[in-house]
């Protein structure tokens, strides 16, 4: 279709009208009758046992429903929270997974590990009898640093987990590696931190347990991006209720980045609770919740060496890293930091030979799990901060290095040493393409003319490649992952030509009510304005894995288009006998059915009406137009590109300002451009963030969260942001029905090593994230007095 | 948040008589109320000030620029008659916090609040401001007395600032990335007989940067401080920026204020 509203089209987003407008219904904007509300008591230490809880004066207190502790849930058979993923150690181990209840019930681990969970009449009144609760702590000695954790006399953050190891894993080829580091003309190697953050989503989790006596249904609506897996995981799990009794919604969710993903203790003790109070109970954190208890992003150690021969080649990688995965293993904690990483670690390159081992350890810090990119920007950030050192070592430009190394356009399916096929791309294209978007060839007059004013100016480049639209379920499983990745599609055609699609994808910022809509106006040839999307309710949407991995529209629009074929096939055998034709002689194009070589036709919603009103209707054939789809993708598809950061640096202070930003981006077939662009925007923004601004950092002696509020950690704004310059290339993917990549993480994955290239580029040395002006000054006070 | 007795009194006096031993005066509330809403500060009452007739009011009398205690800093920063006599000032309050803190914060809040790494004590302090109150008149230099510490008693309202209108001034702030307030602002002024300056951010407290005002009294050029220091020992160190860098900034600020006053 050609249109304005079908695929292609910068269409403006259907569900802004209700977001502009404040008429979004957000999971705090849900109200059960008769609800209670219910607080959580942190623990204010970082690692304690719990000798005693006396909860006898907040009991009394006015307006009280009840007061649980862990050993409620426990006398109740409710089990801990789980991880979904199992990761082998290279000795064959499965990895550690310590038990993880809901409510601490003797032991906390972290800052913010619940301790109480207490209900009452009102919130305030929850909040007052909380403060009543006794709890008699003996403080021990934490740790927090994941390299730390690993010392031989670090304390012990689990009983029955030895040296806080959870795992130490391995992939691809140690011989093959150090024989190319053997004969390698030049080595280069490096030490980077991939900075802790706090994923800071708009809305902040929240959740509503209600419970009806009548029908024994519990209703959760819980800020999910993924309500489905939630059913799945506390009824098979944590034993809250049979799938079948539990219904979960997550109506309009605030942002997620992944962080809502994962199955937290918080929604699970509201689903319990109601059930035992006989009443609906509703918990919403508090922003300064958010930052203790909701899982945080990255926190690598890593040792990342190249070896090359001497024209540049690159001959072998060895990555050695240290995963941080806080007190407890979050829902798909594990796959992070190893088959979402290490499998990345070619980039866009040709290196034969890659060697990762990856330690995941427990700390006493909140638990980390998949944040924006999950595992793909720290294996970016390892490679192309490694490629752009070599580039300098070697003075060869980084442009050229990274040409030379390329993957090239003609060579795919491309077998990487690290388990991936790559199946399409143009990494050179998407190069040339960034390049004329920043002016590279005046790069060197605009750095002379910084120079003339004292500042220092940079360009830094960021080639990378991530695995999304997550994926074939027989590789998952073959990979640990307990769960399938496929994807489901309704679509139901309405008696008058109305269509609703029920997405087992998830929306909490993508656009799907337009991007899917986007698909069915295409294909089906229903005008946008009569397609609507629901999502985000198990009462509603046959069954779906959710939104994560930008998966979406690969997978999830993948089942739609499924869905649509099965539509078209049923709607060939209605209009064959409105049209007095056989089946094969129907052509369809965009919702209308033709009798081949003829001019009869007959539209959708004739076909539509026709199936629901079956006056005049083939006699074998169901009734109804109504047709569901199961899609499980044959593998992840590959989007990549290169950005282009240009900074200047005022070395009097540290400062640094992002002069220019090209990103080039190739993602397959684009739906909506604009939604795209859009993704891109706030994909950079927060790789900004995390390179130059954003860090959750724990003091080391207490474990105390040092950011735990908007005064001390600093998220991105506006200001720190120049306009970017955003193009897409597009090199259709061929294992899904769309040609469709993946947009939503590749921002966030790029940016954090272009800019601290550009930022290593100005200063000539290399630092860590985030580049704080403090840090920044330092390197280039240090530049400067050893250059005198 | 915990329950309190709110009041509304109509005048100063009647607020005066209202406060007793745990109350809080309320003027903008951009400090207090988040402390109360996180329960970190549980007073017994709260005296809302906001609706004292006269309190707001900005005023040019000569030479001297007299801001009311509840006049907002967003009030401050749109004032043609404070824009024309101190344009610093206007900038100053123009550049405090956001938009919304803006709107709702005064100076009185943030002065006698002394928060060390608020802006407007660089303004009271560098022009040489006189701080009115119910019961008196305080000169800059005898009112900020530490860490959140002030002149003012217990009982005591603050009403007013007076500020003398300068030849030149300019103020200069290195803020926090994440709140906006100053990691180091530092407020030149300078006068027909000396020059002030004075240094936000950096310590417990806003203090004047003797060695700074005796060069640009020779000399008010930025060069004039070419070489001269404050001494990091007891400046501020935390997350956000050590105190070696505090110490740096200081000088990096106060020259380029020296600058913009046109110096």
């Amino acid at each position: 279709m050609s249109s304005e509203t079908g695929v292609g089209a910068a269409v403006r987003r259907k569900e802004d009208k209700r977001f502009l407008t404040g008429k979004g219904r957000y999971l705090d904007d849900i109200n059960r009758p008769g609800q209670a509300y219910g607080v959580f008591l942190r623990s204010p230490h970082a690692f304690a046992k719990i000798k005693s809880i006396d909860t006898s004066e907040a009991a009394k207190a006015p307006g009280v429903v009840a007061i649980y502790t862990g050993a409620d849930l426990a006398a109740d058979g409710i089990g801990g929270l789980i991880c979904g993923w199992a990761i082998t150690s290279k000795d064959g181990e499965p990895h550690k997974a310590p038990a993880h209840p809901a409510i601490a019930v003797d032991t906390v681990r972290h800052v913010g590990d619940q301790v109480a969970f207490v209900i009452a009449d009102t919130l305030a009144q929850a909040k007052d009898a909380a403060e009543l609760i006794e709890v008699d702590y003996e403080e021990l000695t934490p740790v927090v640093s994941g390299a730390d954790a690993l010392a031989a006399d670090a304390p012990q953050v689990h009983d029955d987990v030895p040296g806080n190891l959870c795992y130490d894993w391995e992939l691809g080829d140690q011989a093959a590696v150090d024989s190319a580091f053997a004969s390698a003309a030049h080595v280069t190697k490096l030490d980077l931190y991939n900075n802790r953050l706090v994923p800071n989503a708009m809305e902040p989790r929240a959740a509503i347990g209600d419970f009806d006596s009548g029908t024994d249904e519990i209703v959760l609506y819980t800020t999910s991006q993924n309500p489905h897996v939630a059913r799945l995981v506390l009824s098979a799990f944590v034993g809250i209720a049979p799938e079948h009794k539990l219904r979960v919604v997550a109506p309009d969710v605030g942002g997620g980045f992944g962080s809502k993903i994962f199955i937290y203790a918080e929604e699970t003790v509201c689903a319990w609770a109601a059930r035992k109070i006989d009443r609906p109970v509703k918990w919403t954190a508090e922003r300064s919740e958010s930052f203790l208890a909701d899982a945080h992003g990255r926190d690598h150690h890593t040792t990342a060496e190249l070896a090359m021969d001497a024209n540049g080649k690159f001959l072998g990688l060895r990555v050695n890293t240290i995963a941080n995965m806080g007190a407890y293993l979050s829902t798909f904690a594990t796959s992070v930091p190893s088959y979402l990483y290490a499998t990345l670690l070619a980039g866009q390159y040709t290196t034969p030979a890659i060697y990762a081992n990856v330690k995941a350890v427990f700390t006493n810090t909140a638990p980390v799990d998949a944040y924006r990119g999950a595992g793909r920007p720290e294996a970016t950030y390892v490679v192309e901060r490694l490629v752009e050192r070599a580039a300098r070592d070697l003075g060869i430009s980084p442009v050229e290095l990274r040409k030379r190394n390329f993957i090239a356009p003609d060579a795919y399916p491309y077998e990487t040493p690290v388990i991936m096929t790559y199946d399409s791309g143009n990494y050179p294209l998407n190069m040339d393409t960034a390049l004329k978007l920043i002016d590279f060839d005046g790069f060197a007059a605009r750095r002379a003319e910084s120079e003339s004013r004292g500042k220092k100016r940079g360009i830094g480049f960021s080639s990378f490649i991530e695995a999304c639209g997550i994926a074939p379920s027989a590789a998952v499983g073959s990979l640990g992952a307990g769960v399938g990745l496929w994807e489901s599609a309704q679509i139901r055609f309405n008696p008058t030509g109305g269509v609703t699609v029920f997405t087992g994808s998830h929306s909490h910022g993508q656009g799907h009510e337009t991007t899917f809509a986007q698909l069915i106006t295409e294909h089906l040839g229903v005008p946008i304005e009569n397609v609507e999307i629901s999502h985000g309710d198990t009462g509603k949407v046959p069954f779906g894995m959710g939104t994560y991995g930008s998966r979406s529209l690969a997978v999830g629009g993948s089942a739609i288009m499924r869905a649509v074929d099965k539509i078209v096939e049923k709607g060939k055998k209605v209009a064959a006998h409105l049209m007095e034709a056989s089946v094969e002689d129907i052509e369809h194009a965009n919702g209308v059915f033709k009798v081949a070589g003829t001019d009869k036709q007959v539209t959708m919603a004739e076909v539509a009406f026709a199936a629901y009103v079956p006056h005049n209707y083939p006699p074998d054939l169901e009734p109804g137009m109504d047709e569901t789809a199961f899609y499980d993708p044959t593998n992840f598809t590959f989007p990549a590109g290169t950005h282009i950061a240009e900074v200047e640096i005022d070395p009097d202070t540290g400062e640094v300002e992002i002069i220019d930003w090209a990103a080039s981006d190739d993602f397959g077939n684009v739906i909506n451009p604009m939604i795209v662009e859009g993704q891109i925007h706030g994909g950079v923004a927060q790789g900004v963030g995390q390179a130059l601004l954003e860090n959750a950092v724990y003091d080391t002696e207490t474990g105390q969260l040092l950011t735990g509020s908007y005064m001390d950690y600093t998220m991105p704004r506006a200001d720190d942001l120049p306009s970017l310059k955003v193009e897409t290339t597009n090199t259709p993917c061929p294992g899904n029905p769309l040609g469709v990549k993946g947009c939503g993480e590749a921002g966030a994955i790029a940016a954090p090593a272009a800019l601290m290239n550009a930022i290593t580029d100005a200063l000539g040395v290399e630092i860590d994230m985030p580049a704080t002006r403090e840090k920044v000054w330092r390197a280039a006070q240090a530049v400067q007095q050893a250059a005198e | 948040m915990y329950d309190f007795n709110y009041h509304r009194p109509g005048s100063v006096e009647e607020a005066v008589g209202l406060i007793n031993e745990d109350a809080k005066l309320l003027a903008g509330g951009q400090s207090l109320l988040p402390t109360m809403k996180l329960r970190l500060a549980q007073p017994s009452d709260v005296i809302d000030l906001g609706a004292i007739p006269g309190l707001s009011d900005i005023s040019v009398d000569g030479s001297t620029v007299h801001i009311g205690a509840t006049a907002t800093h967003a009030s401050v920063a749109a004032s043609g008659a404070v824009a024309g006599a101190i344009p610093a000032l206007a900038q100053l309050a123009g550049g405090i916090g956001d938009v919304q803190v803006r709107n709702i914060g005064t100076i009185g809040g943030s002065v006698a609040n002394a928060d060390p790494a608020a802006d407007y004590p660089a303004a009271v302090l560098g022009l040489g401001a006189t701080v009115h109150t119910n019961s008196r008149t305080i000169a800059a230099d005898d009112f900020f007395t530490g860490i959140f510490e002030t002149a003012l008693a217990e009982d005591e309202i603050l009403t007013k600032v007076s500020f003398p209108v300068p030849e030149a001034a300019a103020y200069v702030k290195f803020d926090n990335p994440a709140s906006r307030y100053a990691i180091v602002g530092v407020f030149v002024a300078k006068t027909a007989d000396s020059v002030r300056v004075a240094v936000t951010g950096a310590a417990g407290s806003v203090f004047r940067a003797s060695a700074m005002e005796a060069a640009l009294n020779a000399n008010f050029l930025a060069s004039a401080l070419d070489g001269i220091t404050v001494a990091s020992d007891d400046l501020n160190s935390d997350l956000h920026a050590s105190a070696e860098y505090r110490a740096h900034l200081v000088a990096v600020m106060a020259k380029r204020a020296v600058q913009a006053a046109g110096g």
